[in-house]
This record gives structure tokens, C-alpha cells and sequence, in this order.
């Protein structure tokens, strides 16, 4: 090989790779750009704001207490769940929501890292204790769906299942006409 | 030329005998927990064995071969003998004791916390201060491998640092930085707590610690397959680094980009506001620039290798590759793990898409196939490429070379994408067994099942890769000759300054990761009343 034709080889070889790594720059900014598209627009967007509360007194005063739990419906016609996992199980047990409706699920851990994951859905959030955890939620359709524990929280943790019930919007109107905290229980 | 072969043998075969309980305990956890095993009543045991696993998996095992290799590279490619023998020696027995100190707790079910270890959820003590220790002596090797280059420069001034070595090197800087967070949540705050001194602990610091560690702790795992694959792979098949300066440029990115985006695993955790983590989501996008130009420059090495054994046309080259060459099957079965490895990665990196399989089978199929897939096929393909130079013998099972290889390809695929449509399903992942009786899991039986089975494929291949190596140490002799790496193209005469030291990089990775995790780390730390009562491990 002369020194031309080597000279040669390397401007290809380096045409080549300018190529490949402008293309390479492209897809990585085109995914930068699609994640902040989505963001901003809310598919799913990671809890903004930071909350924080004391596990060891979440029973005894406070949006936690056992009284409180599970789904209310607002004034403004939208709904607000809360719960809280411990080992091993979450209270409510089993969670009894409207379709067709915007829900915030408010969540917290009483002694070790939980998740909340309800199958089928884009819902899939830590519990993480001495914070709250902040979600929204909207389901299409009716039915219920397993709301399994996805983080190991110790020796208990496979038998950590609760539940969904999605029912229908003037179903749960009726139902939450008295006020109160509902859930599956008693149905 | 490798004077030190006993060192690096015994970094070698104390990594893959550990490997091979690992890889025992794996299948048997797959075993149990699906529809043909369920005859355990004490998931408790399911427990300590993963521990174990992902102990070893996570921590021991690749730490290990990462040292051995590095050692041999030293050696061999500054073609200087190794300074600092002894130390070496401590860094492996240190190593040694902190792999059984580790293990002695998780055995007697005292530990039972995960590789991952999420406070307030506490094991015992001497599982930590194990784990430390393991982290100690990778440290020393860091320092040699740093000393050792040191040595060399100041006898050859000037010179372009062999590109083994420059990985090799930039390799240990990032795990030596990468180490810091889970050093600094073992320290400052599990060790405290799990010695009684404390009984309160902020879990949701300990978990943006840890993931300074988790995501770039994969890319340390990475770094012996990527030199593999740019200074073994090419010289085992006939070809040339395509380009010398590109392979310089991937490394050095990882360097840079692979450290400050671990809250990437933290999407969906409480106590970290959403800006963060949208600045480590873009980050992760950018890791996937190192990796892009590696499949192309790796994929002109090989072709330049199929040309010089003639072949020709667009993609009929590919036919002349030495397919019957156990190297350039492992990168194939390497390149195609990670492919869909990586594919997956984007997924979970996304802001959005994450929520999806957070935590879900899908991140277990996700990693096991690049690091139990992509890497850890290139490791034993480093194993095999080593042998003959350290035992001064040829390895003669070609055959059963290629056997082991494709069973270890096919072992993965079956075992990881039945756990990535299940994730999609939404079936969580570390649960030591599923209620197949209730309609709503039963139709996820079947891919449980097949996990299993490609989980004994598994076992088959590590066992096989043992008998291969054992068998090895007895072979006829052979003289190896010198160890050598892959030439490129156009081999460097002079390197820029930039891209033959790593001084630069590591204070851009360094100043990168405080803008990255300073701010949140500190807040977390000021703020009030955020730390909770510790739960110990098996105390009720
Ligand atoms: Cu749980």
C-alpha cells in the first residue's frame, strides 16, 4: 500500500465515522427531546414536589389515620385516595375507585420501602417511609385489578397483594353520597 | 509477557468458583418459584439465596475479573512488570475475608436485605462491613493500575498510552468514584445503624446514595467487555481496530456520562422533586452515544477481518467471517444481548416509559441480559482467550468452547424475555413464589416456567465453562508466546494529550456528578425529621 492510497483509506475512514456519529448525536437528542415533550405535556410525569411525614405518628393524627383512608370523592368531582403499606399489606386492602375520573392516590409507608403497582395500568409508584408519595390516576375501564407490592419490604413481601375495584362513575357517586372514605369493604 | 500469572489465576478462579454457587443458587431460585417447584413452605430461604446471588453477582464476581484482567493488561500491554506485587495480593485476600464475612450473615438468614440494601430494612452488621471490605481491596488495585501507568509514562514520555491500558485505567477510575456512594451509605449510614448506635435512618437518602452506585457500578461491570471487544476480539479473528481515536473517545465518554445518572432508578421514589430526575433521564440518553459508536467501530473491525479472508459485496462479507472462531461468537451472541439489552435500557430511562415496568420482572429480564448475557459471555471469553498464557497450556475443547457459548446465548434469551413480557403484565419483580391459582397470575405461569428451564440452560453452560478451564490446567503444554492486543488501522504515533490522559475526564465525572446528585444529596441531608425508625432483619 502507498502512502497516497493510506492517506486516502483514513479520509474515508474518517468520513464514515463522522457519519455514523452525527447520526448517533441525532437519536440521543431526538430521545432528550421526545422525554421533555411528554414531560411537559403530563403522559406520566415523577411526583414534582417533595413531601415528608413522620411514620411513627402517621396513625395517630394527620391525612393518615386510619379513619381517612381510602377513596373520597371532592368537591370538584374529582376523586382522592389514600392509603398506607406496611408488612405486609396495604390499608385499604382493597381500593374501590370511579372510572372515568381524575383520581390522586396519596400514599405512605409505616416501617420499611414499599411500591405500589396496579397491574395493567401505568400506575407504579415507591412508598418510601418518613414521605409521600403522590400520584394521578385515571381508569377507562371497570374491573379489577391486582395491585401487587413490587419492592421487597422482607420475609412477607410475596404475599403483599391488594386490590382495585373500578367501578362505575354514577355507581360510586351513590356510594359516596353519604361522604365518608369508601372501599371495597362492606359491598 | 505475564509474570504474575498466579495472581491473576487466583483472581480468576476464586471469581468463577464463586460465579458457579451463584449461578447454582439463580437456578434453583427460578426453580421454586415457578409452577413445577413449588414445594418450598419457608420463602425465607428464597430470600437469603438471592442475597447471596446478587451479592456475588453484583459485587464479587465482576470486581474480581475486572482486577485479574486489568493486572494481565498491565503487564502485558505496558510490557513492564508489575509494581506493587504485594499489595495486589492484599487487595485479593482482603476480598477473600470480605466475601465471607459477607456471606456468613446472609447463610444464617441475618441478612436476608438484597444486594440492593434499602434502609430502614437492616441486616446484620458483618454483611456491611464485608461488603466494605470487597470495596477496599478493588480500591487498592485502582491505585496499582493508576502507579503502574505512572511508571510507564515517566519511562516512555510522550508515548500513546497502549489503548488496553488507557481503558483498563479509565475502567478503575470510574469504579473508584463510582464505589463513593454506596461507601458513603454504608458509612455515614447503614453501618451506624446496623451496630446500634443509632436506631434511625433517612431511607430516602440511602436510596439516592445507592443510586450513585447502581447504574454506574454497570458500567465498571461493562468495561472488560468493552476492551474485549476492542483489543481481543479483533486480533482473535484477523482484523484491525478500525479506528483507534474512537475507541479512546468511548471510553473516555463512559467515564464522563456514566457516573451522574443513577436517579434514573429512583423515577418513581418520593423524595426527589421531578427536575432531577428529568436531568439523569437526559443524562442516560447520552450513554447511549458511547455504545453507538463501539457497535459501529467494532462492526468495521470485523469487516475488515471478512475482507482480508475475501469477502466481498455489500453484506456477503459476513459469510466469511470464522464463524467456527469461539471469539467471534461470543461478540455475536454479545452484540445481539446487547441489542435488545440496550433496547430495553432506553425504555427504562425514559421519564415516561418507566412507570410502565418500574420494578417489574421487566428490570430483572433488562439486566440479566446485559450483564448476565452481554458481559459475562465476553468474560469468558476473556478466560479462554487468557488460558493458554496463564497455565502455559492449550485449551483444545473448540468444540465444547462453542457448545458452552451457544447454551450460555440461548440460556439467557429463554430465561430474560419470558421476564420482559411478564413485566409488561405487570408481575412484580423479588417475590419468592406467585399464587398460580388465582385466575388473574395464572396466565403468567407458563413464562415463569420457561424461565426456569432457560435457568438450568444456564447452570449447564457455567458448568461446562468451569469443566472447561479445569480441564485446561492439565492440557499438553504449550508455549503461548507474548500476550498481544488487536493493532488498528493506522496505529497511533502521536496521541492528542486529551485522549492519552485520563486527568481531564476525571474531573469533568467528578464535576458532573456534584451538579448532578449536590444539590438533592444536600437537601435531603438538611431537611428535618425525615429519618425513620430502623427494621432489623429477622427480629420480630
Ligand atoms: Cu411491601
Amino acid at each position: 500500500m502507498s502512502v497516497e492510497q493510506s492517506h486516502a483509506s483514513a479520509e474515508v475512514a474518517a468520513r464514515v465515522e463522522r457519519r455514523w456519529t452525527i447520526v448517533a448525536v441525532i437519536i440521543i437528542v431526538m430521545m432528550a427531546l421526545l422525554a421533555a415533550f411528554a414531560g411537559i405535556h403530563r403522559a406520566t410525569m415523577p411526583q414534582p414536589r417533595v413531601e415528608t411525614i413522620d411514620p411513627s405518628r402517621i396513625h395517630l393524627s394527620g391525612e393518615f389515620v386510619e379513619s381517612n383512608l381510602g377513596s373520597v370523592l371532592e368537591a370538584n368531582g374529582t376523586v382522592t385516595v389514600r392509603a398506607i403499606g406496611q408488612q405486609y399489606s396495604f390499608t385499604p386492602a382493597c381500593i374501590v375507585v370511579p372510572a372515568d375520573t381524575p383520581i390522586t392516590l396519596r400514599a405512605t409507608s409505616a416501617d420499611v420501602v414499599h411500591g405500589i403497582l396496579i397491574q395493567g395500568t401505568n400506575v407504579n409508584t415507591m412508598l418510601v417511609p418518613g414521605y409521600v408519595s403522590e400520584q394521578l390516576m385515571r381508569f377507562t375501564k371497570t374491573g379489577d385489578y391486582l395491585m401487587p407490592c413490587q419492592e421487597f419490604c422482607s420475609f412477607g413481601h410475596e404475599g403483599m397483594w391488594g386490590k382495585v375495584k373500578v367501578i362505575d362513575k354514577a355507581d360510586f357517586a351513590s356510594r359516596a353520597k353519604g361522604g365518608g372514605r369508601l372501599s371495597c369493604v362492606g359491598q | 509477557m505475564l509474570v504474575n500469572r498466579k495472581l491473576i489465576l487466583a483472581h480468576f478462579w476464586f471469581a468463577f468458583a464463586v460465579f458457579g454457587v451463584a449461578l447454582t443458587l439463580g437456578a434453583w431460585q427460578m426453580f421454586i418459584r415457578s409452577p413445577i417447584g413449588t414445594w418450598l413452605s419457608n420463602p425465607e430461604l428464597y430470600y437469603r439465596s438471592l442475597t447471596a446471588h446478587g451479592t456475588v453477582m453484583g459485587y464479587v464476581f465482576p470486581t474480581l475479573v475486572a482486577m485479574g484482567f486489568g493486572y494481565a493488561i498491565s503487564e502485558s500491554a505496558l510490557e513492564q512488570r508489575l509494581v506493587g506485587v504485594r499489595w495486589a495480593w492484599a487487595g485479593f485476600w482482603l476480598i477473600v475475608a470480605g466475601s465471607i464475612m459477607a456471606v456468613i450473615p446472609i447463610a444464617l438468614g441475618r441478612a436476608s436485605v438484597l444486594y440492593t440494601f434499602y434502609p430502614p430494612l437492616i441486616g446484620n452488621v458483618f454483611y456491611y462491613l464485608g461488603v466494605v471490605l470487597v470495596v477496599v481491596g478493588s480500591w487498592i488495585w485502582v491505585a496499582l493500575m493508576s502507579i503502574n501507568l505512572r511508571v510507564w509514562r515517566k519511562a516512555h514520555p510522550g508515548a500513546p498510552v497502549p489503548l488496553a491500558m488507557f481503558a483498563n485505567v479509565a475502567g478503575s477510575y470510574l469504579w473508584a468514584w463510582t464505589a463513593v456512594g454506596a461507601a458513603l451509605e454504608l458509612l455515614l449510614q447503614i453501618i451506624p445503624v446496623a451496630a446500634g448506635l443509632k436506631n434511625t435512618i433517612d431511607a430516602g437518602l440511602a436510596r439516592i446514595f445507592f443510586s450513585w452506585t447502581l447504574h454506574a457500578i454497570v458500567y465498571f461491570w461493562l468495561m472488560p467487555t468493552y476492551i474485549a471487544y476492542y483489543t481481543i476480539v479483533p486480533r482473535a479473528i484477523g482484523g484491525r481496530v478500525y479506528s483507534d481515536s474512537m475507541a479512546r473517545i468511548s471510553f473516555i465518554l463512559f467515564l464522563v456520562v456514566a457516573m451522574p445518572i443513577g436517579m434514573h432508578h429512583t423515577f418513581a421514589d418520593p423524595q426527589v422533586g421531578a427536575g432531577f430526575k428529568f436531568i439523569h433521564s437526559a443524562f442516560t440518553a447520552l450513554v447511549a452515544l458511547p455504545t453507538l459508536l463501539t457497535v459501529f467501530t467494532i462492526c468495521a473491525s470485523v469487516e475488515i477481518a471478512a475482507r482480508l479472508r475475501g469477502g466481498r459485496g455489500l453484506f456477503g462479507w459476513v459469510r466469511a467471517l470464522p464463524w467456527d472462531n469461539p471469539m467471534m461468537l461470543a461478540l455475536a451472541f454479545s452484540f445481539v444481548m446487547l441489542g435488545f439489552g440496550g433496547a430495553g435500557g432506553l425504555i427504562n430511562m425514559s421519564y415516561q416509559l418507566d412507570a410502565s415496568i418500574h420494578n417489574t420482572q421487566w428490570i430483572t429480564g433488562h439486566f440479566h441480559l446485559i450483564f448476565g448475557g452481554a458481559i459475562v459471555i465476553m468474560y469468558f471469553a476473556i478466560a479462554y482467550d487468557l488460558w493458554p498464557h496463564l497455565t502455559g497450556r492449550e485449551l483444545i475443547d473448540i468444540r465444547l468452547i462453542r457448545t458452552q457459548l451457544w447454551l450460555w446465548f440461548v440460556g439467557m434469551v429463554v430465561t430474560t424475555f419470558p421476564w420482559h413480557w411478564v413485566g409488561i403484565l405487570g408481575m412484580p419483580r423479588r417475590m419468592a413464589y406467585f399464587d398460580f391459582g388465582d385466575p388473574a397470575i395464572a396466565p403468567q405461569a407458563l413464562s415463569v416456567t420457561l424461565s426456569a428451564i432457560g435457568g438450568f440452560i444456564l447452570l449447564t453452560s457455567g458448568i461446562l465453562f468451569l469443566v472447561i478451564l479445569a480441564r485446561g490446567m492439565r492440557a499438553p503444554q504449550t508455549e503461548a508466546g507474548p500476550y498481544r492486543f488487536s493493532l488498528a488501522v493506522h496505529q497511533p504515533v502521536t496521541v492528542p494529550v486529551a485522549l492519552n490522559t485520563h486527568a481531564l475526564w476525571v474531573a469533568l465525572m467528578i464535576a458532573l456528578t456534584i451538579t448532578n446528585y449536590g444539590y438533592p444529596i444536600l437537601n435531603l441531608a438538611l431537611s428535618e425529621g425525615t429519618s425513620v425508625p430502623a427494621v432489623y432483619v429477622g427480629a420480630q
